[in-house]
């Protein structure tokens, strides 16, 4: 059995040129693993074994033809059940979807599979993306490989509980709020949150389309940047997915700052947290980092306008789900607006339904002034807090916070909504103002793992990947 | 607060069937979740416009024209409906 455990993504294409097993070997060997584990997991909610093997066997045909093995190629790789991936059930976690067939692949998934990935299969996620644990899926909890009585994170928890079991070297998720960078952080592994733009979400079921991006998950930055380099680019399918010039290099010499927002160290945050992050912080002192306090006053409102904002988009994004173009229908009613009504009550599960109702009532007749059009404000107002903080004389060239207040929670402990949300007021932040973030792990407390956000300014994200990098060097 | 009548006029707006006790439930965790995103009437926001586009992108256009999808999709698309009569989707009646 070959345990993935002991590679990289690099390191596999190695052991995959020199022979010592087959691209197909190690594929059937990572479905057998994910199959056997999916009892206890429940991350994966589809298998795509042929897909799987067919990709292998290509590039088991290159290796015989003595062709070198570049980037992604062999690299065993799992999607987010949000993510279309032609022919295949995407469910987006949703009873609505339960017999959804993509017909389409999404253009992440084109170009994974372009570079040659290894696509094993689909993971499990809160419904439409919709949570901070994985418990919101129609089609049960995830559980936290290092701890099976807690939760992954969310809602990419399936997929982050994929890569720390090593059931896979990568995985996409997807981050409108966190659930990228959070369930990377309860799962101990690297997640990355791109600049908004950098990826295009062509055929990732859409959430709240102004904040929604794709982004990897994987055991190293290496490898993150590797995952990140085959899907990001400019993609005519997504008007908003951006061109980008390469980024200015900084000189060598040049001391780089580190900021440190006192406001994400204040109230809510667990003890332990606190101390491992300020002490993962200061390890950049020794390479010679400047690190300064600084203040982002505006972010004590960023979890409030996040509810505003995403709620208001999910509530129009959603109602594509009507039971007539496709997706679960109601099978009794009295005519059509009782069809759309029963339909959306049977299909959609407690977290969407509420914050399509939250969305609605946000932007109702008489409402819209005081909350939807206030939210955008902040949003601007932080926006530019984050831009002004990135440059000017006194400019920091990273922001450094703890990725999440607290590590991963016991299964079934956060029942009320509000203290769900509130797991995620550390990362909506680089949503709102469309920054990359990345979560890297710094540490444990009692044994689970603890994450370290690097947010840096906007469309930098190579730099954000790179000094992921230097600190991961440093341990 | 949240009111009964309130949720029951959300919900429909929304087309969401609520069962009697998932009104009183939804209108309880809606109501708690506007009073914590009250707070945001303590941020003061009297010198900035509302934020329209995060990377700064205007009105994005294209040419009005058929783009190269591959021949089946219109099947692939169709097959999905829960009812079909043809090349269209069918719907519950909307007129006695």
């Amino acid at each position: 059995m070959i345990d993935l455990k002991d590679f990289t993504i690099e390191s596999l294409r190695k052991s995959l040129t020199k022979k010592e097993f087959s691209c197909v070997e190690m594929a059937e060997d990572c479905l057998a693993k994910i199959k056997k584990e999916n009892k206890q997991l429940n991350n994966f909610l589809e298998i795509t074994d042929k897909l799987a093997i067919s990709q292998a066997e290509k590039i088991d045909e290159k290796i015989a033809r003595r062709e070198r093995l570049e980037g992604l190629e062999g690299a065993p790789i799992a999607l987010k059940d949000n993510l279309m991936v032609e022919g295949q059930r995407t469910t987006a976690g949703s009873k609505i979807l339960k017999d959804y067939i993509a017909p389409y692949d999404a253009t992440v998934v084109k170009k994974l599979k372009n570079s040659g990935a290894i696509i094993l299969g689909k993971t499990n996620l809160d419904e439409f993306a919709m949570g901070s644990s994985t418990e919101n899926s129609a089609f049960g909890v995830v559980k936290n490989p290092r701890d099976l009585t807690r939760v992954p994170g969310g809602s990419s928890g399936g997929s982050a509980a994929a890569v720390a079991a090593n059931q896979c070297l990568g995985a996409l998720g997807s981050d409108t709020g966190g659930s990228i960078r959070e369930p990377a952080a309860f799962c101990g592994i690297f997640g990355f949150k791109p600049s908004y733009g950098m990826v295009s979400r062509y055929g990732l079921i859409a959430m709240a389309s102004s904040l929604d991006q794709i982004g990897p998950f994987a055991k190293n930055a290496e490898d993150i940047k590797t995952i990140f380099n085959a899907i990001k680019g400019k993609d005519r399918m997504d008007s908003t997915s951006a061109e980008i010039a390469p980024p200015v290099r900084k000189s060598e010499f040049e001391t780089l700052q580190i900021g440190v927002p006192r406001e994400f160290f204040g109230e809510g945050i667990d003890k332990q947290v606190k101390e491992k992050v300020e002490k993962a912080i200061n390890k950049f002192l020794e390479l010679g980092y400047e690190i300064k306090e600084i203040s982002l006053p505006y972010s004590e409102y960023a979890l409030a306008a996040y509810y505003i904002i995403a709620p208001a988009e999910i509530s129009a994004n959603l109602a594509r789900y009507d039971g007539i173009k496709y997706g679960y229908s109601a099978s009794k009613s009295k005519n059509l607006l009782d069809y759309y009504c029963k339909t959306r009550a049977n299909g959609l599960g407690d977290e969407v339904r509420r914050r399509i109702m939250l969305g609605t009532y946000v932007l109702s007749a008489g409402y819209r002034d005081a909350y939807y059009n206030k939210a955008q404000k902040v949003r601007a107002i932080i926006a530019r807090d984050f831009k002004n903080i990135f440059s000017g004389k006194d400019k920091v060239d990273f922001i450094l916070t703890p990725t999440t207040p607290a590590p991963a929670f016991k299964i079934g402990d956060k029942k009320d909504p509000l203290a769900m949300y509130l797991c995620d007021i550390y990362t909506v932040p680089a949503n709102l103002a469309g920054l990359p973030a990345i979560s890297v792990p710094c540490g444990e407390a009692d044994g689970l793992p603890i994450g370290l956000q690097i947010i840096g300014p906007q469309f930098a994200d190579d730099s954000v990947l790179n000094l992921a990098q230097t600190f991961e060097q440093l341990k | 607060m949240i009111s009964k009548e309130q949720i029951e006029h959300i919900a429909k707006l929304a087309r969401i069937e609520l069962a009697e006790k998932e009104k009183e439930k939804f209108a309880g965790d809606l109501s708690a979740i506007l009073d914590y995103i009250d707070k945001l009437n303590k941020a003061d926001t009297s010198e900035i416009e509302a934020i329209r586009q995060i990377t700064g992108l205007e009105n994005v256009v294209r040419e009005d024209e058929a783009g190269s999808e591959e021949k089946d999709i219109k099947e692939k698309i169709l097959s999905q409906a829960p009812s079909r009569k043809d090349d269209y989707f069918k719907v519950p009646k909307i007129l006695d």
